[in-house]
C-alpha cells in the first residue's frame, strides 16, 4: 500500500514536472541560442496568466489558452527587436540586470493595470474532478495540461530536430560563427526562438491561472524553479531540460511524502548534488562560446 | 567577444533569481507634514494581496482624518511601506521611529514580523497597533506593554467556526485533516484547533505542516486522500488559502473542506465555484449598520471596489488612534497606553463595541462563522459571504469567545 502511495506521488510528480518544463525550456533555449539568461522570462508566464483570464471572461477557456500564447509571443517580438538584440555579445551581467530591470517594470506594470490584488480564475466545470486510472488518483484537469505539454514538447522537438530551422538554430547554439560564414543572418531565428519561449512560458500561465492564484509576483515565484531546472538539465540539452523538470517534480513529490518540511528545499539540493558530480548539468553539452 | 566562464553567468543568474524570489520593493509614501505615524504591511511574498488592501485602508483614513483637521492641528504624515519579512520588518520599525520621527507605529498582518515590530516598540518605548496578525501568542507569551492586538486571534476563529460546525454535527466523532502554515501563526492555529477537537469530541486523523512558499498542494493533496478523512481543515494564511481552495476544487474531494483562518480577498481571489465550507470572518462588507455602510460607500467610491477586512482593520485602528490622541492631546506612549487601557469602548462598525482588553491589550469584538453563497443568490462578485449569526450571541459577554486569564498566559512588565 505504502508503495502504492510513493507511486502515485512520483506520477503527480511528474505532472508537476511537466509544468515546469513549459517556463524551463524557453528559458534555456534562449540562453543557448543567444547567450541571454532572460530573467524577464517570469514576467511572460505572469502575463500569460492574466492575458488568459481576461480573454475567459469574452471568449470562454479554450480560446483563452490558445490566444493569450500567441498574443505574449507577439509581444515577445518586441522584446527581443528592440531589447534582447543588442546584449548578445554584451558583458552578460548587462543581459542580467536589463532582464532583471524589465521583470520588475513588468510587475509593476500588472500592478497598475490590474491591481494588487490577486484576480479570480476558475476552471471550467466540465474539466473539474479526479479520474481513477487504476489505483490512482488523478485531477483531470492536471492531465491535461500533461496532454498538452507532452504535444507542445513533441513539437518542439520535431521543430528543432527534423526542419532546416531547427538546423541552423542547434547551429547557431555551437558555432555562430560558422553560421556566420555561410552566409545566414541568425538574428530571424532568434526572434522566433524567443517568441517560441515566452510563448511557452504564457502557456504554463494560461494553463496555471485556474489553478494557483493569480497576482502580479507570480512570474518572480516561477523564475526561480525555472533556473534551478535549467542548470539540472544542462544548458543547450532538450532532453537535460526535460529529464531535469521531470527529476525536480518527481523529487519534490516523494520529498513531501517522507519528509514534507524539506519539500521546497528538495530541489535546491537536487542541483547542488548534480552539480557536484556534473558540473555542465545532467545533459550539459560543451558550448564553445560559454567555456 | 569577451570571454565570461559560463560559472559566471550561471552564479549571477542564481543570484539575481534568489533576489527576485525576494519581492520587488513596493513603497508608497505620503506626503511630509507634521504627526509622523509608521505604517508597515506586507506588499509582497504570500500576504502581499491581502496587505495591499490595508494599505489601502489605512490611507483613506489618513486622508478623511487630515481633510477633518488632522491630529492634535497637525496633518498625518502617513509612513507606508512594504514590511518584505520579519527581519526587514524589524529593521524598518526601528528606523521609521529612529530616524523618520514615527510617533506610533501600526499595521502587519504576518504573526512573525509583528513579533519583531513588537520588540522594536517595547525597545523604544513606542505604542504599536498590531492590526491583522493573529497568532495567540503575540497576546499571550509575547505579550508586551507597547503592543495593542486589532485584530480578532486564533482561538476566537477556532471557536467562531467550531460553533458553525457543531451546530451542523461536524465535529462530534469526526477525523480531521489539518493542512497548517509552517510558521508561529500556523503552529498557534493548530495548537487553538487541537485543544477544540479534544474539547468536542472530534479527533485529528492527520496534519501537513507547509512551508510559506509552496504553491503547488497536489502532493498534500494526495496524503489526505490516502488518510480518507471526515473533513478536511485548513490552517493556512493569505495566498496559499486560495490556492489551495482552488487546488481543492479541482481535485474535487469528497471531504468537506472547512478552514479556521480565512481573509476576504483570499476568498474573492479563489474563483467561481472553487470555494465552500464554513470558515470565520472578522468584518465583511455587507455587515447592516450605519458606521459600516458609509466607510464602505467611502472606500468604494474611491478605490472602485469594496473594502476588504485588512482594509477595514486598519482604517478603524487609525480612526481609532487619532480620537485617542486628540481626546488625550498627546502622544506620549504612556499617555496613551493608560487611555486604552481604561477600556473606552469603540465603534468599529459591528452590532456591538469593541474594547481594548487592559491585561492583555487585545480588541475583544464580535466574530463571523460564514458559509459560501450560492451564485444565484450573489448581488455581485464581491458577495460572496453568508454571515452566520455574530458569536458570542448578544445575551453571552464578548469575552467568552476570548481565552480568559488563566487560558492567556500574557504578563507585561511595567
Amino acid at each position: 500500500m505504502q508503495f502504492a502511495f510513493l507511486l502515485e506521488q512520483v506520477v503527480n510528480g511528474l505532472v508537476l514536472g511537466g509544468y515546469y518544463l513549459l517556463i524551463a525550456l524557453g528559458l534555456s533555449l534562449i540562453f543557448s541560442v543567444g547567450g541571454v539568461v532572460n530573467l524577464a522570462h517570469g514576467a511572460f508566464f505572469a502575463l500569460g496568466a492574466y492575458v488568459s483570464v481576461e480573454i475567459t471572461k469574452y471568449l470562454g477557456f479554450g480560446s483563452a489558452v490558445v490566444l493569450s500564447p500567441i498574443a505574449v509571443a507577439m509581444l515577445g517580438i518586441l522584446f527581443e527587436r528592440y531589447i534582447l538584440r543588442r546584449f548578445y555579445t554584451a558583458d552578460p551581467i548587462l543581459s542580467l540586470l536589463v532582464t532583471f530591470g524589465l521583470a520588475m517594470v513588468a510587475e509593476q506594470a500588472i500592478r497598475i493595470i490590474w491591481g494588487a490584488p490577486p484576480i479570480s480564475a476558475a476552471i471550467p466545470p466540465a474539466l473539474r474532478g479526479s479520474v481513477f486510472l487504476g489505483d490512482f488518483l488523478f485531477s483531470r484537469y492536471r492531465l491535461l495540461i500533461l496532454a498538452v505539454v507532452i504535444g507542445v514538447l513533441v513539437a518542439v522537438w520535431l521543430l528543432l530536430h527534423k526542419t532546416s530551422f531547427g538546423r541552423v538554430v542547434r547551429a547557431g547554439i555551437q558555432r555562430p560563427d560558422m553560421v556566420a560564414a555561410l552566409g545566414i543572418r541568425l538574428q530571424p531565428y532568434m526572434t522566433a526562438i524567443v517568441m517560441l519561449g515566452v510563448g511557452m512560458a504564457a502557456l504554463a500561465g494560461a494553463f496555471f491561472a485556474p489553478i494557483t492564484i493569480v497576482q502580479p509576483a507570480m512570474g518572480a515565484d516561477i523564475i526561480t524553479v525555472a533556473f534551478v531546472v535549467v542548470v539540472i538539465g544542462g544548458l543547450g540539452s532538450f532532453w537535460g531540460v526535460v529529464i531535469a523538470a521531470l527529476l525536480v517534480g518527481v523529487v519534490r513529490g516523494i520529498t513531501i511524502h517522507f519528509e514534507p518540511a524539506a519539500g521546497e528545499a528538495s530541489m535546491y539540493v537536487l542541483m547542488f548534488v548534480v552539480l557536484l558530480v556534473r558540473p555542465r548539468g545532467l545533459l550539459g553539452e560543451r558550448i564553445e562560446k560559454f567555456e | 567577444m569577451t570571454s565570461y566562464s559560463r560559472r559566471t553567468l550561471l552564479k549571477t543568474g542564481a543570484a539575481l533569481a534568489g533576489a527576485s524570489a525576494l519581492g520587488f520593493p513596493a513603497i508608497v509614501r505620503a506626503q511630509a507634514t507634521r504627526i509622523k505615524i509608521g505604517h508597515l504591511v506586507p506588499l509582497t511574498g504570500f500576504l502581499g494581496a491581502i496587505g495591499s488592501y490595508a494599505q489601502l485602508g489605512v490611507k483613506l483614513a489618513a486622508e478623511e482624518i487630515n481633510q477633518s483637521g488632522g491630529i492634535l492641528g497637525k496633518q498625518i504624515d502617513l509612513i507606508s511601506e512594504d514590511s518584505v519579512n520579519p527581519a526587514t520588518a524589524s529593521t524598518k520599525a526601528q528606523r521609521m521611529i529612529e530616524q523618520d520621527g514615527a510617533v506610533v507605529l501600526l499595521g502587519e498582518i504576518s504573526s512573525a514580523s509583528s513579533l519583531t515590530i513588537m520588540q522594536v516598540a517595547e525597545r523604544n518605548k513606542k505604542v504599536f497597533f498590531s492590526t491583522g496578525a493573529r497568532s495567540d501568542a503575540l497576546r499571550g507569551k509575547n505579550c508586551n506593554r507597547y503592543s495593542f492586538h486589532c485584530d480578532i486571534p486564533n482561538t476566537v476563529m477556532v471557536n467562531a467556526v467550531g460553533t458553525a460546525l457543531n451546530q451542523k454535527g461536524m465535529v462530534k466523532g469526526k477525523k480531521f485533516f489539518t493542512l497548517t502554515a509552517d510558521y508561529i501563526f500556523g503552529h498557534d492555529l493548530l495548537k487553538a484547533a487541537k485543544t477544540f477537537f479534544d474539547a468536542n469530541g472530534a479527533t485529528l486523523a492527520g496534519d501537513e505542516l507547509i512551508a510559506t512558499d509552496v504553491t503547488d498542494f497536489s502532493p498534500y493533496l494526495l496524503k489526505v486522500r490516502q488518510a480518507k478523512p471526515d473533513v478536511v481543515c485548513c490552517n493556512l494564511a493569505g495566498n496559499q488559502v486560495t490556492n489551495l481552495v482552488k487546488q481543492y476544487a479541482e481535485f474535487g474531494f469528497p471531504y468537506p473542506l472547512v478552514g479556521f483562518n480565512l481573509n476576504t480577498g483570499d476568498a474573492w481571489a479563489a474563483g467561481e465555484g472553487n470555494l465552500s465550507g464554513t470558515w470565520p470572518t472578522v468584518w465583511y462588507h455587507t455587515l447592516d449598520n450605519p458606521a459600516s455602510k458609509a466607510f464602505v460607500a467611502a472606500f468604494t467610491q474611491k478605490y472602485g471596489k469594496p473594502p476588504e477586512n485588512h482594509a477595514w482593520i486598519e482604517y478603524v485602528t487609525l480612526k481609532l488612534l487619532a480620537q485617542a490622541i486628540n481626546e488625550i492631546k498627546s502622544t506620549e506612549s504612556d499617555a496613551l497606553i493608560a487611555h486604552f487601557e481604561k477600556q473606552t469602548e469603540f465603534d468599529i462598525m459591528k452590532a456591538r463595541k469593541g474594547y481594548f482588553r487592559s491585561w492583555d491589550h487585545q480588541l475583544v469584538q464580535e466574530a463571523y462563522p460564514f458559509t459560501v453563497k450560492p451564485k444565484a443568490e450573489m448581488k455581485d462578485k464581491w458577495d460572496m459571504l453568508a454571515l452566520g449569526d455574530a458569536v458570542p450571541v448578544a445575551a453571552e459577554p464578548l469575552e467568552k469567545i476570548y481565552p480568559t486569564k488563566t487560558q492567556n498566559p500574557c504578563e507585561m512588565k511595567a
